[in-house]
């Protein structure tokens, strides 16, 4: 299948009192059509900065894409124009966002929301943009899809906003469709509800998209291929099964360990990684993993390492090969 | 909704009462009375005193006097003579023949309601107002959109001045820059028909309110632009602009919108500095002027009328909170 977006060496950074806070330190990716990639990491990592900064949604200032292209559809995202940007989001690339209490204006209506992007990006009338919202919104599975488009956001329940919320992202049938942590605020019941939407979603209208989480459980029903991301960079790229078993970085391998298994048999005890996450103040010329890794020889704390392929299609950044121990 | 307007216009009733009670007291406690004290004309002789105090009930107790004022009370001739519960706010002690209503609100032969005291009151705050909104607003939503910059320090400055600054001392500059130096407006003026006349007193009186506006706005439209429905609305693809406008501008305006309407009240009736200073013939030298002269009903009907008119700002308030906000419900 064709790539459609393709993320090389991105990096963003803050400029802070404190500091240049090195947020994303050239992260590469590529997605293609009808795809779905997951990126997981901890809370500091980069992930959402990483998605923000494709399209040019970071603050800036103090924020600053320094280096890297995005190309989607033969165009570097990174340096659109900001009228270019503007049509592609929304309408191409659009976005869920992680807490559909606070993402919705409260002050407008629901079907004026929804209706928005559509309005914006083709020429319709307001009638037909509502007529349409209301479609996505039976679609997304909201009752009486119709009579809610004059309700407004806190007339909805967490769960059911965030369903509002794809309806929205998905009312001008992206290309790709990047969720940003979108299940984090809802308990798991109605977390399993959203993942299922849009699952079915994605196979009813065939867009691409990044899901971004720090819940491996949840990636590894959904996605197809996996990031992982520590410090700012992708530290382990692979198709989710090779992943799962065959976990090479010892980052994500910390992380699988920390999560109950129903797939394996007998008691075994739940792991947890030492440490802190780094404080990302300072230009990373080493393994930002380094201080919180059993595995870390001298090595580690001198250079940073590039990405090893481990695997099929398996990448990796890691001086240690950790199946033997031994320095690559 | 009406039943909550209704409930909190009975309200009004027990705040009446109240603020009857403490300007009735206070009111006497100050020394002398409306006959006795006026230094610049001929003193009143003891006897004459006597039968006014008689005439107006004066000589009766304070208590009596209290009441008299609220529900009524008889006449020498036995006729009852119903008080403030029939909206009689009774006769001016000072100026003969005149009942407060008529001082207040009557206006002169000829002319609308807009050319009584109460009326010109309205009409300085109005215009003090719409200076401050159409001045405020805009400034408080640039400082913000342009934090940090020259734009936003320049409007901190003057919001700065206008907060710190008592409006009178603001008077006295821009009398002797714009009238004394500049010759653009005159302070003595002839009628006050003239537009130009209004210029400088509605300034001032609104200078304050205009730096509270822009600083309010300023501080809400700062956290209206962090908030994730903006980010949601960028993602859309929207243009910035209409960002700004559909998205920031409504929801930042709420907390200035509902302080307006208090605004508004402090305006008509705190102009009394301004309206003395500029020689206006409005509700609020009335006051000044009521008070030296120890005019008691004309004291306690304009306090009254003050009282009722912050009551029903506040209450505008909720209600414009509910037009603009669909999350809030009355009752």
């Amino acid at each position: 299948m064709a790539e459609i977006l393709n993320v090389q060496g991105l990096e963003t950074q803050f400029r802070t009192r404190e500091g240049t806070v090195h947020a994303v330190n050239g992260v590469s990716f590529s997605l293609k059509e009808g795809e779905t990639l997951g990126i997981v990491g901890e809370s500091g990592c980069g992930k959402s900065v990483t998605v923000m900064s494709m399209l040019r949604l970071i603050p800036s200032p103090p924020g600053k894409v320094v280096a890297g292209s995005a190309m989607y559809q033969g165009k570097d995202l990174l340096k659109a124009t900001d009228e270019e940007i503007r049509h592609i989001r929304g309408s191409q690339i659009s976005m869920v966002f992680q807490d559909p209490m606070t993402s919705f204006n409260p002050v407008l209506t629901i079907g004026r929301q929804v209706a928005e992007p559509l309005e914006i990006h083709s020429a319709v009338s307001r009638q037909q943009a509502y007529d349409r919202a209301a479609e996505m919104l039976a679609m997304v599975g909201i009752p009486n899809a119709k009579d809610r488009l004059n309700d407004y956001p806190h007339q909805f329940s967490g769960g059911m906003r965030q369903r509002v919320m794809i309806a929205m992202s998905l009312i001008c049938t992206p290309q790709i469709l990047i969720a940003d942590e979108p299940t984090t605020a809802l308990d798991v019941t109605i977390q399993a509800q959203i993942v299922d939407l849009v699952k079915r979603l994605r196979d009813e209208l065939g867009m691409a998209i990044i899901w971004i989480t720090h819940d491996l459980g949840i990636i590894a029903g959904l996605a197809d291929r996996v990031a992982v991301m520590y410090g700012g960079f992708i530290i382990e790229h692979a198709p989710v099964k090779e992943l799962y078993t065959n976990p090479t970085h010892p980052y994500t391998m910390g992380l699988l360990g920390s999560l109950p298994r129903l797939d394996v048999s007998g008691r075994k005890r739940l792991t947890s990684i030492e440490g802190i996450p780094p404080v990302l103040l300072e230009a990373p010329h080493f393994c930002p993993f380094a201080p919180r890794c059993k595995y870390a020889v001298d090595r580690c704390w001198n250079e940073n390492p590039g990405d090893f392929n481990v695997g099929p299609d398996h990448t990796a950044a890691c001086w240690v090969d950790t199946k033997t121990g031994r320095e690559r | 909704m009406g039943r909550f307007v209704v409930r909190r216009l009975l309200w009004l009733i027990p705040v009446i009462l109240v603020v009857s009670g403490i300007t009735f007291i206070l009111m006497h406690s100050a020394p002398g009375g409306p006959w006795d004290r006026d230094l610049s004309a001929r003193q009143v002789d003891p006897n004459t005193q006597r039968l006014l105090n008689e005439y107006y009930g004066l000589d009766k107790p304070l208590w009596r006097q209290f009441v008299a004022y609220i529900i009524g009370d008889y006449n020498k001739d036995g006729s009852f003579k119903c008080g403030l519960v029939c909206g009689n706010l009774g006769p001016s002690y000072r100026q003969r023949g005149l009942t407060i209503q008529q001082i207040l609100f009557m206006p002169p032969e000829g002319k609308n309601f807009f050319y009584s005291r109460f009326g010109y009151s309205i009409r300085l705050g109005v215009y003090a107002m719409l200076f401050a909104v159409i001045l405020g607003v805009p400034a408080g939503i640039i400082s913000a959109l342009k934090q940090n910059t020259w734009a936003d320090y320049i409007s901190l400055f003057i919001v700065t001045i206008g907060i710190s600054v008592p409006n009178f001392v603001i008077a006295i500059f821009l009398i002797i820059i714009f009238a004394s130096w500049l010759h653009v407006v005159s302070i003595v003026p002839r009628s006050w028909d003239q537009v130009d006349v209004w210029i400088l007193p509605a300034i001032i009186l609104g200078f304050g309110t205009m730096a509270r506006t822009a600083r309010l706005t300023r501080a809400s439209m700062l956290e209206v632009m962090r908030m994730d429905y903006v980010r949601t609305a960028r993602a859309k693809g929207m243009a910035e602009r209409l960002v700004i406008f559909r998205h920031m501008l409504k929801n930042s305006l709420i907390p200035v919108v509902t302080m307006l309407g208090p605004s508004l009240a402090a305006l008509v009736t705190g102009s009394f500095i301004i309206e003395t200073m500029f020689g206006f013939p409005g509700m609020g030298r009335a006051y000044v002027t009521a008070i030296g002269q120890r005019d008691y009903s004309m004291i306690m009907g304009t306090t009254l009328i003050y009282a009722v008119l912050v009551a029903l700002a506040n209450l505008s308030v909720d209600l414009t909170y509910v037009l603009l906000d669909p999350r809030i419900r009355l009752d």
